[in-house]
């Protein structure tokens, strides 16, 4: 609100003042107006988001008896330490900042990944044969395959027989896919061409499961196949994003088969950095012909 | 998986020359499912030297030839041959340190120098390394505390101040128990400049050729000892306190109280134990032990068990001067190890230029620092961001591979180092562009300063880390 606009409003009250018969100096009201409205700003401002990571550090303990060694034990930690009680309860503002986390658990498990940021990628983008959120959570078997039409697309679609193959699925997590896919994706598949392995085209696997890749891996033809897929989130982060390999996908390969890399967010091991330790990870798996438990480190 | 490597740590002082070999593990510490995190979790003393008296020539010139026997004949005792060593560190500390001295000692030591000892020196580096060996640093990791180690040695003393580990106040001061050397009969035949010093502010009259009594003796130490607790800032410093700091040192500054005080060095043990024989070792060591056993550094502070003493400074050598780089990295292999290679350390102000692609600043900075320090090796370092996206990181590599592509002579390797967990990203962007025209080497969670000169070894743990030492002084 600027001044003109509580001045009109003022002089509005004042008329009306006026007309009741009642007097006040209108500059005295402008100021108490105006020191009001200062007043309630300042208090919009110290209201925190209580879930960013630096006020989650801040101890809530009352006189603790070593504060700087609990400062460094914070800073070791994402876990919730240091936080006092209230009698036999957490305090209300543990309480909020668990909620709140667990909101933003949900919120990921549940929201879609930006089309936008799909198209800013160049990622076309298919279904499994879960039709909506929900079959996605309580059928995991839907979540592995695709029905023949969508096969059909994606055999269209992408290049046929490519050394390697990227898809990106939303998982567990969109919000993991939204935080990372875009500094891991460039940064591994610039690795991979450097290396001279050909890159199948990328694309994106909505209500997918890790399984999925077998599926897609055995439609393309493609000798390495990694799915980078949002993790089940938890409390500490909902941006926790794996990449999952193996070396010739089939439907029904055993699980043991998957090279996985996990804890890709930005308090993990870093997008950027992951990207370029997957491209070695790949050129290991194509060397050896082999991913998994048979990949012997 | 070679997950052992075994160190040298040779140190010649002025007063005495030791070898350990040290057995440093490392292992995986990281998940089965996470990137590989490499860490050093053991480091054992596995074999420690006599303690000879360094040889000398004249009266400050060292007996390379006869050093270089001392060496050979550990390495046979010890049953080790150079080349078993892949790492470790020669040190040359206190009045030793000087050019002609290190020269020789370097080259009669050179067929020792395995595929990765390499030689240092320095005042600040050998009180950093002394504290380390003595304990010092540990306690004060395991206690999270402010501990101060003093390596108290024949020319010097050597401090070091740790907080949580952390070195955070190094200094070094002309005090040792050789500034004054006599015989049995209290006749002095050397007065180094600071005992004249002393001598002259309190009419103690100690002269070569002279003859002096315990109470000059006691008084001389009680003023080291007075003169080393004012650096501390237990008292107020006097004028003669600024003159005993040892000529390029780092003056010694002390944020924040002191809790945990250890002593190491040969003096250390005449600090520990009362019982040795006054002028046992023809010099005042003994005398001084007994005068910091009444100073206030030994009494109002808690005291540290020193692990080593004497061979502080050799175990810190043999043990703590290499570090391993972070598990992500990127380097070509064939052309290490490389040595001595000096650092240029870009400010935060200056790394943002990198990360916004000003070429033309690198250049300038890479020139000027080539002219500076008439070099034609640079290792290029920078703090990086701790999570940069993927496009800042190739503009950033486009701009260090461009710059240094166009200052390096032909055939030089890039050389990077960074501190945050970039290295890899970093060092396969500039290799995207610039790798078949140069050797690119970028390693990551590594400290260095302007100025400082790095070793980088062949790597270990199936190429997932490289050693790296970081020094700050060089010679030859």
């Amino acid at each position: 609100m600027n001044n003109e606009q509580i001045e009109s409003i003022v002089k509005a009250v004042m008329a009306q003042l006026a007309a009741s018969g009642e007097s006040a100096d209108p500059a005295q009201v402008v100021q108490a107006v105006q020191t009001t409205a200062a007043a309630d700003t300042s208090s919009f401002a110290e209201i925190e988001d209580i879930a960013d990571p630096q006020v989650k550090h801040r101890p809530l303990l009352e006189n603790p008896a070593d504060p700087d060694g609990l400062q460094r034990m914070l800073s070791k930690t994402p876990a919730r330490i240091g936080v006092g009680k209230a009698g036999a309860r957490l305090k209300t503002k543990t309480q909020l900042a668990l909620r709140a986390d667990h909101a933003a658990a949900r919120d990921s498990v549940f929201a879609d990944v930006d089309e936008a940021l799909l198209q800013e990628m160049n990622l076309f983008a298919v279904q499994t044969c879960c039709h909506d959120r929900n079959e996605h959570l309580t059928r995991p078997d839907l979540g592995r395959k695709f029905d023949d039409k969508t096969a059909a697309e994606i055999k269209a679609h992408c290049t046929a027989n490519p050394d390697v193959q990227f898809i990106v699925s939303d998982g567990l997590s969109s919000k993991a896919i939204e935080a990372n896919i875009k500094n891991v994706l460039p940064a591994v598949m610039d690795g991979v061409k450097a290396l001279g392995y050909s890159v199948g085209t990328p694309f994106f696997v909505k209500f997918g499961r890790v399984g999925s890749m077998d599926h897609a891996g055995e439609l393309l033809g493609s000798k390495v196949t990694c799915i980078l897929i949002g993790e089940r989130p938890g409390l500490g982060t909902a941006e926790s994003m794996s990449a999952y390999i193996t070396y010739g996908s089939k439907v029904g390969m055993s699980e043991s088969l998957r090279t996985v890399v996990s804890n890709i967010h930005s308090g993990g091991i870093t997008p950027v950095e992951a990207g370029a330790y997957l491209a070695e990870v790949i050129d290991l798996i194509m060397k050896n012909k082999a991913s998994g438990v048979n990949l012997k480190k | 998986m070679n997950n052992e490597i075994l160190s040298v740590g040779i140190d010649i002082g002025t007063s005495t020359t030791q070898v350990i070999f040290s057995k440093i593990s490392m292992e995986n510490t990281a998940g089965f499912f996470s990137v590989p995190h490499i860490s050093i979790v053991d480091k054992e003393v596995i074999y420690k030297s006599d303690i000879y008296i360094t040889p000398l020539i004249n009266s400050y010139l060292i007996d390379g030839d006869k050093v270089r026997d001392i060496v050979e004949g550990e390495f046979r005792k010890a049953g080790f041959t150079p080349a078993d060593t892949q790492t470790g560190a020669v040190i040359i500390t206190g009045e030793s340190a000087r050019k002609e001295n290190s020269a020789v000692v370097l080259k009669k030591l050179s067929s020792f120098a395995g595929e990765f000892v390499v030689s240092t020196a320095g005042p600040d580096l050998e009180s950093v390394i002394a504290g380390k060996g003595s304990g010092a640093q540990s306690y004060s990791e395991d206690n999270a505390c402010v501990a101060v180690n003093l390596d108290i040695g024949g020319g010097t003393t050597n401090i070091v101040v740790f907080d949580c580990g952390k070195v955070v106040g190094k200094g070094c001061l002309d005090i040792g128990g050789r500034l004054l050397k006599l015989d049995k009969s209290y006749t002095v035949s050397y007065v180094s400049p600071t005992a004249r010093k002393i001598s002259d502010k309190l009419s103690l009259g100690l002269e070569e050729g002279r003859t002096t009594n315990e109470q000059a003796l006691a008084s001389l130490c009680a003023e080291m000892v007075n003169l080393t607790e004012q650096a501390l800032g237990i008292y107020e410093k006097s004028p003669l306190a600024e003159s005993v700091v040892t000529k390029g040192s780092t003056p010694l500054e002390i944020k924040k109280p002191i809790r945990a005080v250890c002593f190491s060095g040969g003096v250390a043990d005449c600090i520990y134990h009362s019982d040795r024989e006054p002028l046992a070792y023809g010099d005042i060591g003994v005398h001084l032990g007994k005068a910091f056993r009444q100073g206030r550094l030994y009494s109002d502070f808690h005291l540290i068990k020193a692990k080593e003493t004497i061979r502080a400074t050799v175990v810190g050598a043999g043990t703590y001067t290499t570090s391993i780089s972070g598990s992500t990295i990127a380097y070509s292999e064939h052309i290490l190890p490389i040595k001595n290679a000096p650092v240029l350390r870009l400010e935060h102000s200056e790394q943002q230029k990198l990360f916004e692609g000003d070429v033309d600043f690198l250049k300038q900075k890479l020139a000027w620092f080539m002219e500076q320090s008439d070099t034609r090796r640079i290792v290029l370092s920078f703090e990086g961001e701790r999570n940069p996206s993927y496009l800042a990181t190739r503009r950033c590599a486009n701009c260090i591979g461009t710059a240094l592509d166009a200052m390096l002579d032909a055939g030089e390797p890039m050389l990077i180092i960074t501190e945050c967990d970039i290295a890899k990203a970093l060092g396969q962007a500039i290799k995207l562009e610039f790798g078949e025209k140069r050797d690119i080497i970028c390693v990551d969670s590594i400290s260095v300063e302007d100025g400082d000169f790095v070793d980088l070894g062949k790597p270990l743990m199936d190429g997932l880390v490289i050693p790296v030492v970081v020094k700050t002084l060089i010679f030859g």
